[in-house]
């Protein structure tokens, strides 16, 4: 199913954005920031791994989740419970009641590593966990819903809740999560002391790496079949679904894949900024996120990361800056997001832009970023024309 | 943990914690009322309800120190005025609102949900700039604290019950409103089908502005009489987002019938858990109740059925 | 200003010329005994390359050192007084002439109520300002996000709430009360004067309250006669609706409400317990989460004829006080109120300052180890003195909460409380 009928998913245009965020990320951001700058930028790059999942199963799907920062939390929990077992060896900690486990367990006089953490001292089962948690989380909760036709607001709102579940349990649970003050003092991986600056250089350019590695394969999921099957629900639910498609099915899968993504982001970002906490799970982070990939444009997945960086540059620029101005700055931004270029930078780039570039640019750019004009869904082979559904 | 207690300790108890449920009640009912109305009528999503509620909560904050420095003597009465003025200073608002960004967003109903979301944050940043970051407290007449006492034990609080009858008062209005006024049956009818209200004479867009400033009126109406139990900041109105979203969602979004069944079951469930178990704990699982039975019931407790 | 800066002055002038005599004696004995003769305006400073030797922001004139709060976002309420303070004993160093006949200079940054920016913005402050101390954080989970950095940069912290102990830094000097010395004195306080057998717990989900429960429960269980611990909630953050347990708390009728709740929260639970007919005046209720600060919020009414616990009062009666009330009314205006952190911020330059003097030198390592025993005789609270393990020697008193937003103290200890982080039997 997921073979696609192209000979190769990637369009020439794509190919050309892809290289150019590739050589902004990769070349002129590091030769033209200083260290400090571009470790901001890395943590933004987290951020984008968010918006990537949102492009997909909003921009593709119309499937809005208000919830993608309990998935960032779990990838970033995940991560941050290894590299916490790994600072807490039994030397490191030889002051506490019961030496070799984590400081604030010992607080809450937990004697002994709870079973839930047991899986986190061996690198190779966090990193599954930190793909395959979320993607589990994210099955049983779109299951239910989806295969009860939940969807649109009720799907917004429910996930909202899960977010606000997911920031209570973890601040009340505080003896197996660390609290509100989240699992902090982390140090190093595997040995290697991640706090240095090179370390966050070399860091910066492993969540570049994965980041273009995510793109590509947003990439292949939109251009497969798949994908425009995807666009096709968005637009006429009924018409799949009597076309003889589960829909359920394919939404499922795609808020898992978007789950995975933002869980990724949320472990690069454990590893760049040195520490998880429940104020990335809430409703606030959450719907923070949701504006990244608005700004960025909903159906462009390159626009989502431009979003996202371009949000976030704000965002520290402004607060710096003009601190009391930042919310309406923000609350404007949602606002005219909506209201003036729904489609984001990657809607302008092609309104305004792309025209006056060349050809190669110019044409290729407003197909690609064109929402009204993405194809419909060509008739699935083989299945009866569409049932009027109406 | 009831063991060394009489029969009689136990009956006040019991009646005191039903007491309590039903103001958790009456509170659910006033916050999602509002919200009811504009999300179940008009199908869209209020994010920026908490700052309706919470420009209600000023308002009376502004109206008290009005009375304490002008008409002292009549202070006692001042929240009746203040909860007027509420509603029409959140409904104006509301009104506003939905024409300049509102109306411009029915076909998309998520979008509603970020821009909303957006007024809420300028909203926020505008009290804190005007009113200042730090909470204001609503100084309330003292005929409004305290309590009854019914017997030795048994106390009701004066402002639970203040809470307990403009809950029904409002209801009550907003029932005769939507189901037995003119303007009701044109409301009803947009929402059951707009093309066809419109081309029966209905002036659609009014209706949909006077529906949203109804809406946004009675969150304020809501926000006012919160002062009483609650805190009154740029960002209090936070507090209540979840919570009365779950309420008008459990309950199936077009029903206000449906709106007070849903306010009703969470409260007793809530309540009756917080007393039980610790309130964190009772909170978690309210919310993941909530969650599970719409899991299983997407449609809400009632629905309407509307073609499509 | 007044005669608290004068006097001070003096003593500070003195010592600034010994000590810059001392620091130069080695390399140009003749100057510097001319130095010490000379008057205030003429006093040289020791030579940069003496006092720095770490590259901090030190000039021969100027001294930086950061603040870091939150002036935004939901945290900013709790923080602008701490900023206040922090500016106020600047301008008073300064108008003192000074750290070691350095100017301070600020570089305030916002951390936003964020705590990965508070990470970054420390981050700033110590590489990119190389400041030669911070004054900030409020929370705990900034102070936890910020912890990591100030020591692996290796700055120094001046860190002003109360909190749940448990921590201790080369790199950090707590300013406020840790858990045992806030809570311990006051809970034998409430058993002998009110009595106090039963105690109900109550307090916001997080590891503060959590911690410092902890603490209550094994001082109640294990150090009062005949006392129990009858109840124990915690609350999510936020929470609006104490109804239910407030019938709890009818129910089994404590003789102490013990309160720890925090935020919104805690006007919402005010403003119930006395719609519920429950009058502090005679149910006893002891917190250690209200100040001057939050009783703006609760309103006075609400909340008079509880007890609270803390090291500092706005209204508490001593000349150091008046004198840092009146000046910190004139520099924010006069319906600014003061808080116990908002005192203990105010601690943080003048510890600072003091330590520098005594190390004769800025560097940061000179300074954690001159930290200990630095004294302070013109705090607002009186008398306090840094602890080897970094915390503050301090008094504990209660306060009684008035109509009119202010508190009586009513108990204090007579001698100062070690702190101690790490109390053996209360873990």
């Amino acid at each position: 199913m997921l073979k696609s009928d192209r000979t190769f998913f990637l369009r020439p245009q794509d190919m050309i954005g892809i290289a150019v965020l590739a050589f902004l990320l990769i070349v002129i951001l590091p030769l033209t920031l200083d260290n400090f700058r571009l470790q901001f930028v890395g943590k933004y790059l987290t951020y984008a791994f968010v918006a990537l999942g949102l492009v997909l199963c909003w921009g593709y799907a119309g499937i809005l989740s208000l919830g993608q920062g309990v998935f960032f939390g779990l990838g970033g929990y995940c991560m941050a419970m290894f590299l916490k077992l790994e600072s807490s060896s039994v030397e490191a900690t030889k002051i506490q009641t019961t030496p070799g486990i984590p400081d604030f367990m010992d607080w809450n006089q937990i004697t002994e590593l709870p079973y839930m953490w047991q899986p986190f001292n061996s690198l190779t089962l966090t990193l599954i966990a930190v793909i395959l948690v979320p993607a589990l989380f994210a099955f049983i909760v779109g299951f239910a819903m989806f295969k009860r036709r939940v969807g649109g607001v009720y799907f917004a709102i429910i996930t909202q809740a899960l977010a606000a579940i997911m920031t209570i349990l973890i601040i009340g649970q505080q003896g197996y999560t660390g609290g509100i003050n989240g699992i902090t003092d982390l140090r190093t991986l595997n040995g290697w002391d991640i706090r240095t600056d090179s370390a966050k250089t070399i860091l910066y350019f492993v969540c570049v790496a994965l980041l273009i590695a995510c793109i590509l394969i947003a990439y292949f999921v939109k251009s497969s079949k798949l994908g425009r099957i995807l666009v096709a629900m968005r637009d006429k639910e009924d018409r799949v679904r009597f076309s003889g498609y589960d829909v359920a099915n394919f939404k499922v899968f795609v808020f898992c894949l978007a789950a995975s993504l933002s869980a990724i982001g949320g472990a690069m970002f454990t590893l760049q900024v040195g520490f998880m906490s429940p104020s990335f799970v809430g409703i606030v982070p959450s719907i923070e996120m949701v504006i990244y990939a608005a700004v960025g444009g909903r159906l462009s997945i390159l626009g989502a990361i431009y979003g996202t960086l371009l949000v976030n540059w704000a965002k520290t620029s402004f607060s710096e800056s003009f601190p009391e101005l930042w919310l309406f700055g923000l609350g404007g931004l949602f606002i005219a997001v909506v209201l003036i270029f729904p489609n984001g930078i990657a809607g302008l780039w092609q309104t305004y832009i792309a025209p006056r570039l060349g050809p190669l640019f110019g044409g290729t750019a407003a197909r690609r970023a064109s929402p009204p004009a993405t194809p419909p869904a060509p008739p699935p082979s083989g299945s009866a024309a569409p049932a009027a559904a109406e | 943990m009831f063991a060394d207690y009489s029969l009689a300790e136990l009956g006040s108890i019991f009646v005191m914690q039903g007491f309590a449920g039903l103001i958790l009640f009456s509170v659910f009912v006033l916050m999602a009322l509002g919200l009811a109305i504009i999300f179940g009528q008009m199908g869209v999503i209020n994010m920026a309800h908490g700052e309706f509620m919470i420009l209600g909560a000023y308002v009376t904050y502004f109206t008290s120190q009005f009375f304490l420095n002008y008409l002292p003597g009549l202070f006692g009465a001042y929240f009746f005025l203040a909860m007027i003025l509420a509603f029409f200073a959140a409904g104006a608002l509301g009104m506003a609102v939905e024409w300049l960004m509102i109306r411009r967003l029915y076909k998309r109903p998520l979008d509603t949900l970020l821009a909303t979301w957006g007024l809420s944050l300028i909203l926020q940043q505008l009290y804190r700039s005007v009113f200042g970051p730090r909470e204001v407290g609503v100084e309330l007449p003292s005929w409004m604290m305290g309590s009854i006492s019914v017997t030795d034990t048994i106390e009701v609080q004066i402002n639970g019950l203040f809470v307990m009858g403009l809950t029904i008062v409002i209801t009550v209005a907003v029932a005769l409103l939507m189901y037995k006024s003119a303007w009701g049956k044109q409301v009803r009818a947009v929402v059951q089908n707009r093309v066809m209200a419109g081309a029966v004479g209905i002036d659609t867009e009014k209706v949909d502005r006077y529906t949203f400033g109804l809406g946004c009126g009675i969150a304020g109406v809501a926000g006012s009489a919160f002062t009483m139990i609650g805190s009154t900041g740029p960002t209090s109105g936070q507090l209540y987002i979840v919570d009365t979203f779950l309420v008008v969602v459990f309950g199936g979004a077009q029903s206000l019938l449906g709106t007070i069944a849903s306010a009703f079951t969470i409260s007793q469930a809530q309540s009756t858990m917080e007393f039980f178990l610790s309130g964190s704990m009772a909170k978690v699982l309210t919310l993941l109740g909530v969650v599970i039975i719409l899991m299983l019931r997407p449609q809400g407790l009632f629905v309407i059925k509307v073609r499509r | 200003m007044s005669s608290q800066n004068d006097q001070s002055n003096k003593f500070s002038t003195t010592r600034r010329k010994l000590l810059m005599g001392i620091a130069a004696l080695p390399a140009v004995p003749l100057l510097a005994s001319a130095g010490l003769f000379s008057t205030p305006a003429m006093a040289q400073a020791p030579a940069t390359s003496a006092v720095n030797t770490t590259g901090l922001a030190v000039t021969d004139t100027e001294v930086t050192v950061g603040i870091l709060h939150s002036v935004t976002g939901t945290m900013a309420i709790s923080e602008t007084g701490s900023v206040q303070a922090e500016k106020l004993a600047i301008d008073q160093i300064n108008a003192m002439g000074g750290v070691l006949g350095r100017k301070i200079k600020f570089i305030q940054e916002d951390g936003a109520s964020d705590w990965p920016t508070f990470a970054e913005k420390a981050k700033k402050l110590l590489v990119n300002d190389k400041v030669a101390a911070i004054m900030g954080c409020w929370t705990s989970a900034s102070r936890k996000a910020v912890l990591p950095v100030v020591e692996q940069y290796n700055g120094m912290l001046y860190y002003p709430t109360f909190y749940e102990g448990l921590e201790q830094s080369k790199n950090v000097i707590y300013t406020g009360q840790e858990a045992t010395q806030q809570i311990l004195a006051g809970l034998d306080w409430v058993a002998k004067t009110k009595n106090g057998k039963t105690f109900y717990l109550i307090g916001s989900d997080y590891i503060w309250p959590r911690t410092s429960m902890k603490i209550a429960r094994k001082h109640i269980e294990g150090h009062l006669k005949d006392s129990s611990v009858v109840g124990e909630e915690y609350f999510p953050l936020g929470h609006t609706q104490f109804n239910s347990v407030i019938n709890k708390i009818k129910l089994k009728k404590p003789d102490v409400i013990y309160a720890a709740v925090v935020g919104g929260s805690n006007v919402a639970f005010y403003k119930q317990l006395k719609a519920a007919g429950i009058d502090l005046n005679k149910q006893t209720l002891l917190t250690i989460s209200v100040t001057e600060d939050e009783i703006d919020g609760i309103g006075g009414e609400n909340i008079a004829g509880a007890y609270s616990s803390m090291k500092y009062f706005q209204s508490l009666d001593n000349p150091n006080n008046k004198e840092f009330v009146a000046a910190f009314k004139k520099m924010w205006g006069e319906k600014t109120v003061i808080g116990d952190v908002t005192q203990a911020a105010y601690l943080g330059p003048w510890l600072w300052k003091m330590t520098v003097e005594k190390a004769g030198s800025f560097d940061i390592d000179k300074i954690a180890a001159a930290s200990a025993g630095i004294e302070f005789n013109k705090a607002p609270e009186g008398y306090v003195k840094i602890h080897d393990n970094h915390h503050l020697w301090s008094k504990a008193r209660i306060g009684l909460a008035l109509p009119d937003g202010q508190f009586k103290v009513v108990y204090e200890t007579p001698d100062l409380i070690e702190p101690d982080p790490f109390p053996k039997g209360y873990q």
